[in-house]
């Protein structure tokens, strides 16, 4: 009845050019324009993104990223959960990231308590080494799942292949291959396992020998180059008006990457340049993150060289818990485990908004303590939150619907945490 | 001085050292240093939402261009409940900024800076979609991490993290039993 009503309503409105304007155009049959949905199951949407795209034959004239279908609320979650039990939160949020997660949630809660300067040597250097393989273990993810969307299947093979070796390394560390909660307020969760140094630089030789195919495969073939060459180029001033951060803004030729320029972890004690392009298609995008594993390795080898022993946790027992065996000899142990894992601790009021840098960009914290034992307020600027954003007012007017599959491969989002 | 959310907990807290010189005193009389501790040592200033946009258009001219994070943090009980925080970062200098805005709990609204950083929208929809804070000028005001149809704001402080049980909705408002859980029998 309704839908009659609305049919009558259209018919015998006279105004012509008000349906032209109305969305209600791009569902008319007689119409030039059609209106597809992409997603959210779609294979490469790379999760549960949804794209409602309106065409006029193959060419994009509107693009609108639907999301949320994801969203869990990990926000308000960590406003319930003491500081550290909120760090297993941020597993969930980038989930091809992890490690990084917790060193962004775990430099904030450091700066709001006060002892970032406080953690030892060893820890520092075991969260650059980290963070480096957990950057070559996110690109080759985006470079599989990027080459087989525009139909170049053996990436796909080699990169989990090789990604899996460095998974090994982080269940050899925490236990666990992808939820790790490892890096914890005040330092590691626990000693770096026997046989850690060795089983890296196995891996960084191995991966040394093969990372060269996979630039072999990709960067000189002209299929690959036809697919990505001009795609959805964005000027810098562009890029910096939406935000963009990570390889999407590096690829515009504008070298901000936080490790040079907020360092943390004693980045600023290691020597690795910043890869950049200059017109930010895709084709650059996939350049900069190739460029960008090199530099990673570069740095795993740097931190391997200089991982000195010693304790892995600051000395405080208020923040990080005892070691076992003294639980079991002191009264004073107990007690403060006891009350680290049912109270917690309790910063000093205020905020901070602690950076590091992502695969995806710069992933920031922005944390507020009102004197409790659990975060005030917490808010994760995810990365592919921004990035995405950009996807499809980039594209609409100026490409074709098989590039809105290259784009999105080359913003390498996350889910995760673009909903939280 | 007026007590402001976030300044009441901890008096005796010294407010962070702060550049003013990073905003005009004179064009902008009413930003006044952020008195809540910094403990990222950021620049952080308090705008009047009146002030918003002349302030984000000056900072973007004076080399701020890159747009980082809008968020927002509920106060209540206190008044003014609402603090919009806005981080800005100026690449040459490597100098990032912190705004806040103040708001009252009853109908907040704040200028839109969509005009000026196009990325602003996103992250406006998502404090719109959590926090119900309205965006005056924004292009495109809709709900964007929860459903089109959902009701209540879900980071307020008064929005039970359970979710809403309110058993008396009509009935084309609920959501299909079993994603929801057991509504509350009256």
């Amino acid at each position: 009845m309704e839908d009659l009503q609305i049919k009558e309503r259209w018919l015998n409105d006279d105004d012509e050019e008000q349906h032209l304007r109305d969305k209600d155009e791009y569902q008319d049959p007689s119409s030039e324009l059609m209106t597809i949905n992409m997603g959210p199951q779609h294979p490469s949407t790379h999760g549960v993104l949804r794209l409602v795209v309106t065409m006029r034959g193959e060419e994009v004239i509107k693009c609108e990223s639907v999301i949320g279908y994801l969203h869990t609320g990990i926000e308000k979650q960590a406003e319930t959960k003491t500081y550290n039990q909120a760090l297993t939160l941020t597993d969930r949020t980038d989930y091809l990231n992890p490690l990084i997660n917790n060193l962004n949630y775990s430099l904030a809660v450091e700066q709001l308590l006060g002892i970032t300067n406080k953690i030892p040597p060893k820890a520092q250097v075991a969260r650059v080494l980290l963070s480096e393989l957990q950057r070559i273990s996110s690109h080759l993810v985006w470079l599989g799942t990027h080459a087989m969307d525009l139909g170049a299947q053996s990436a796909f093979l080699y990169g989990m292949r090789d990604r899996e070796k460095i998974l090994d390394i982080f269940e050899m560390c925490s236990g666990v291959r992808m939820m790790t909660s490892y890096i914890m307020p005040g330092g590691l969760y626990a000693d770096l396992p026997p046989g850690f140094a060795e089983k890296v630089a196995e891996f960084i030789t191995y991966f040394k020998k093969t990372w060269p195919e996979y630039g072999k495969m990709l960067t000189n073939s002209e299929l690959w180059i036809d697919r990505t060459k001009g795609i959805c180029a964005i000027s810098q001033e562009e890029a910096l008006n939406w935000g963009l951060t990570g390889p999407v803004l590096r690829s515009t030729g504008i070298a901000y990457d936080v490790r040079k320029m907020f360092p943390y972890s004693g980045y600023e004690t290691y020597d690795f340049e910043i890869p950049t392009a200059k017109t930010g298609d895709v084709y650059d995008r996939f350049l900069v993150r190739m460029l960008e594993v090199d530099q990673s390795i570069r740095i795993v080898e740097q931190a391997l060289n200089k991982l000195p022993g010693g304790e892995w946790q600051v000395d405080d027992l208020k923040i990080v818990p005892p070691k076992k065996y003294q639980i079991a000899v002191t009264m004073e142990s107990l007690i403060h485990h006891f009350k680290l894992f049912t109270e917690g601790y309790k910063p000093a009021t205020g905020e901070v908004y602690s950076r590091v840098e992502s695969a995806r960009g710069e992933l920031a914290c922005y944390m507020v303590s009102n004197g409790t034992n659990k975060p005030y307020r917490m808010h994760l600027r995810g990365p592919s939150f921004a990035n995405l954003q950009s996807l499809g007012p980039t594209l609409e007017g100026r490409s074709m619907f098989a590039d809105i599959v290259a784009a999105i491969g080359s913003i390498d989002i996350i889910l995760g945490e673009v909903d939280r | 001085m007026t007590q402001t959310s976030g300044d009441t907990l901890n008096p005796e807290e010294v407010p962070a050292a702060s550049r003013p010189s990073l905003i005009a005193e004179a064009q902008f009389p009413n930003v006044r240093p952020s008195p809540m501790r910094v403990a990222d040592g950021t620049p952080t200033f308090i705008v009047p939402a009146e002030d918003l946009v002349a302030v984000v258009k000056y900072l973007k001219d004076s080399g701020f261009t890159l747009f980082e994070d809008i968020t927002a943090v509920d106060w209540l009980p206190k008044e003014p409940r609402f603090q919009v925080v806005y981080h800005f970062l100026n690449l040459s200098t490597v100098q990032p900024i912190r705004l806040k805005v103040e708001l009252p709990g009853d109908k907040p609204s704040v200028p839109s800076i969509t005009g000026l950083f196009l990325g602003a929208g996103w992250f406006e929809r998502e404090v719109f979609d959590l926090f119900g804070i309205t965006f005056e000028n924004h292009p495109d005001l809709r709900r964007i991490e929860m459903p089109d149809d959902w009701e209540g704001h879900p980071l307020r402080k008064d929005y039970p993290v359970t979710g809403p049980r309110r058993p008396n909705l009509p009935s084309n408002q609920f959501r299909p039993e079993g994603r929801s859980g057991l509504t509350l029998p009256e």
